[in-house]
């Protein structure tokens, strides 16, 4: 086996200000990397094709740095890191159907995105005519009085679109299938040859409930690209507007996990509360989900005095009114008779995938974004982490819960020391071409944007990574046992983008 | 539980007074349903949504519908699970190549008579996403369309206004 290749490792504060350097590696250094990442010695970021071959973005726990790193294909193939790291598999995957590329030894060689439905094949190469495609294969199950349960794409209530193949024994789930890529929209392909203002109207919309993060991952990776200096007061509006919607969305995933158990109260007082944030957000910034406020180079909304109070009054009122729903779930035995012990992800399954966002956090994979890859405003206020071990539906529960708690505690110290001064600041093509990464702690995890632009300043690619690639998988797993009817309350747990991951 | 239930029953109702029906949505369905099949329908309409490929922001607003504020139930409207169930498909999102044949069987398998409403600028037509390998490009394109509701996404109360419409007439 050869030995790892040297790799331009960074800092977090020189990737957020300056273009970044990739680490161009021969075939026998990717495949050394795969081994690295198998032994859990540093974590995969993404993994995405980029001319001429694959990218991938690791993070080295040990130094909190990361790196991007490129290997060139040769004859339309590379080696596949899924083969020995499976977190990697559908990244993989995805990028063959994409692309065209080939993962030699890749262990699972199925289309993903590609449902055989699409005129052309391969968007990102060119795109010839789709030759059409076999049956999608699902894999195989052996055994004894086994019975088979397809869900969707099309689900019993107002969710996205995604398939579940299961297969039980009695009521006890002995394997769950995913298949994705029903929502895919081929916002990479739209991306390229787009300007900067069109790029974050696309990144703005991959996820819609986390359309704040994504925007600011896509200005991330783009001022430092392009090493814009934001204003710092457009650094505190961003935070404010990320940490509400992190407010939103924990405050209604925590009343829809208690619905999935039959708790439907908890649903209206929670939904209550999450409306009450999208009121006082719409208020503020003009939009329900800020959406389209975060642009490269600042933000594009102030916040008014009258606006900051109401804020503030936002937040008492979520004080005095949160705490008495925790107290409620806590007390609720029937609830916690769904919750505690169901959905158990193991600490090792969460550390080899990298599980980011409440999922990892519940199952001790103590990191976070905001504290370990640091970015303004956060690295001017005082980030707390909440993690958990026991890695159960209940255990997602408490993160958000403590989240909730955290996210108030943020606004409330960027509400304090906001900055006067403006909010926006021009980005200007350099010229050349130029890459940057973004990385920001979104609610459900880590969304990761890597930007190549070219001369004239144009995107010539974009890659979004939503969290949700690195827990979809675990979800399978954490049903195992289970029975089906406890999907509901596993899934939410999770909740998990499908847009987001389809893109 | 119990200071919940006392709230419940002293306190004030957070649900707010509706609002009227939308003119528009009002228009759209006059020229697309006859009076006979409206009167049929009655005032109390199942809906069933359908998520064509959206970014997921429409399907956080629909939700949104059932919470306190908006108490969508009250005018007898409900979202069921099957499409056998359903009066009315409710659509976002720009049709996706890979949801165009679920989207058509949910619609086929709806007895009529039957509404589609659409929710938000991509199910018109393709919004942001116009023109990619992967979109048709529009609900349209797939199902018949009745009533449109504009927005990245529409506030709840656009659509409660537009729900409104539908049952305006009867």
């Amino acid at each position: 086996m050869s030995r790892p290749p040297k790799l331009l490792w960074t800092r977090s504060r020189d990737f957020r200000a300056l273009p970044f350097q990739v680490s161009d590696v021969p075939p026998a250094g990717w495949t050394a990397l795969g081994t690295l990442l198998a032994e859990g010695k540093i974590t995969l970021l993404g993994l995405w094709a980029e001319a001429p071959g694959v990218a991938m973005a690791l993070y080295d726990p040990a130094t909190r740095r990361v790196a991007v790193t490129r290997v060139r294909s040769r004859r339309g193939a590379v080696p596949s890191i899924g083969a020995s790291h499976p977190p990697a598999q559908r990244l993989e995957r995805a990028a063959a159907d994409l692309t065209g590329l080939r993962f030699e030894n890749a262990p699972d060689p199925r289309p993903w995105l590609d449902h055989g439905r699409w005129d052309i094949a391969h968007p990102l190469a060119g795109g010839a005519p789709h030759p059409g495609q076999p049956p999608y294969a699902f894999l195989p199950v052996k055994g004894e009085s086994l019975h088979q349960v397809p869900v969707g794409p099309v689900h019993a209530g107002t969710i996205e679109p995604g398939h579940f193949r299961f297969t039980a024994q009695g009521e006890t789930v002995v394997r769950l299938e995913e298949r994705l890529g029903y929502v895919h929209k081929g916002i990479e392909r739209l991306m390229q040859g787009a300007d900067l203002a069109r790029g974050a109207e696309l990144a703005g919309r991959v996820s819609g409930d986390s359309t704040v993060a994504y925007a600011w991952a896509f200005a991330q990776a783009a001022e430092a690209a392009l090493e814009i200096e934001v204003p710092a007061r457009a650094f505190f509006l961003r935070g404010i507007m990320a940490e509400l919607e992190r407010l939103a969305n924990h405050l209604g995933d925590f009343g829809a996990i208690c619905n999935d158990a039959a708790f439907s109260m908890m649903l209206a007082q929670a939904s209550v509360l999450r409306e009450e944030v999208l009121r006082a957000a719409s208020d503020c910034f003009g939009h329900r989900f800020m959406r389209d406020r975060i642009v490269p180079g600042g933000v594009t909304a102030d916040l008014s005095a009258e606006g900051a109070s109401r804020l503030r009054a936002l937040l008492d009122r979520i004080r005095d009114r949160f705490p008495v729903l925790v107290d409620l779930y806590d007390n609720t035995a029937s609830l916690l008779d769904r919750t505690v012990g169901t959905g158990w992800l193991s600490p090792t399954l969460a550390g080899q995938f990298g599980a980011g966002g409440f999922v990892g956090r519940a199952s001790g994979r103590d990191y976070d974004t905001r504290r370990d890859l640091r970015y303004a405003p956060y690295d001017m206020v005082q980030v707390e982490v909440a993690g958990r071990k026991e890695g159960d539906v209940n255990a997602r529960v408490w993160i958000r819960i403590k989240e909730v708690e955290h996210s108030l505690g943020l606004i409330t110290q960027m509400l304090n020391t906001l900055p006067a001064g403006p909010i926006l600041a021009e980005p200007v093509s350099l010229g050349e071409t130029r890459s940057g990464l973004g990385l920001v702690e979104g609610f459900r995890g880590d969304i990761l944007a890597w930007l190549s632009l070219d001369a004239d300043g144009r995107i010539a690619r974009c890659h979004m990574r939503d969290p949700s690639w690195f827990q979809w998988p675990l979800l399978e797993a954490v049903i195992e046992g289970n029975i089906i009817a406890d999907f509901p309350l596993c899934n939410k747990s999770f909740n998990c983008s499908y847009s987001g991951h389809d893109l | 539980m119990r200071r919940f239930i006392l709230e419940g029953l002293i306190g004030r109702a957070l649900t707010e007074t509706a609002p009227g029906p939308d003119a528009e949505a009002l228009e759209q369905i006059a020229a697309s349903l006859s009076a006979r099949a409206r009167k049929r329908l009655g005032r109390s309409l199942a809906i069933r949504q359908v998520d064509a490929g959206s970014c997921n922001g429409c399907e956080l607003e629909i939700n949104a519908l059932s919470n306190p504020y908006y108490d969508l139930e009250r005018f007898g409207l409900h979202f069921v699970a099957s499409p056998r169930h359903a009066d009315v498909l409710m659509v976002t999102g720009p049709v996706t190549r890979n949801m165009a044949e679920a989207l058509q069987r949910t619609y086929n398998a709806m007895p009529a008579p039957k509404w589609v409403i659409t929710v938000g600028d991509c199910a018109l037509d393709g919004g942001c996403f116009a023109g990619s390998y992967a979109i048709t490009g529009g609900v349209s394109d797939v199902v018949p369309v009745d009533i449109h509701v504009p927005g990245c996404p529409p506030e709840p109360v656009k659509l409660l206004s537009a729900l409104c419409a539908m049952i305006a007439g009867n």
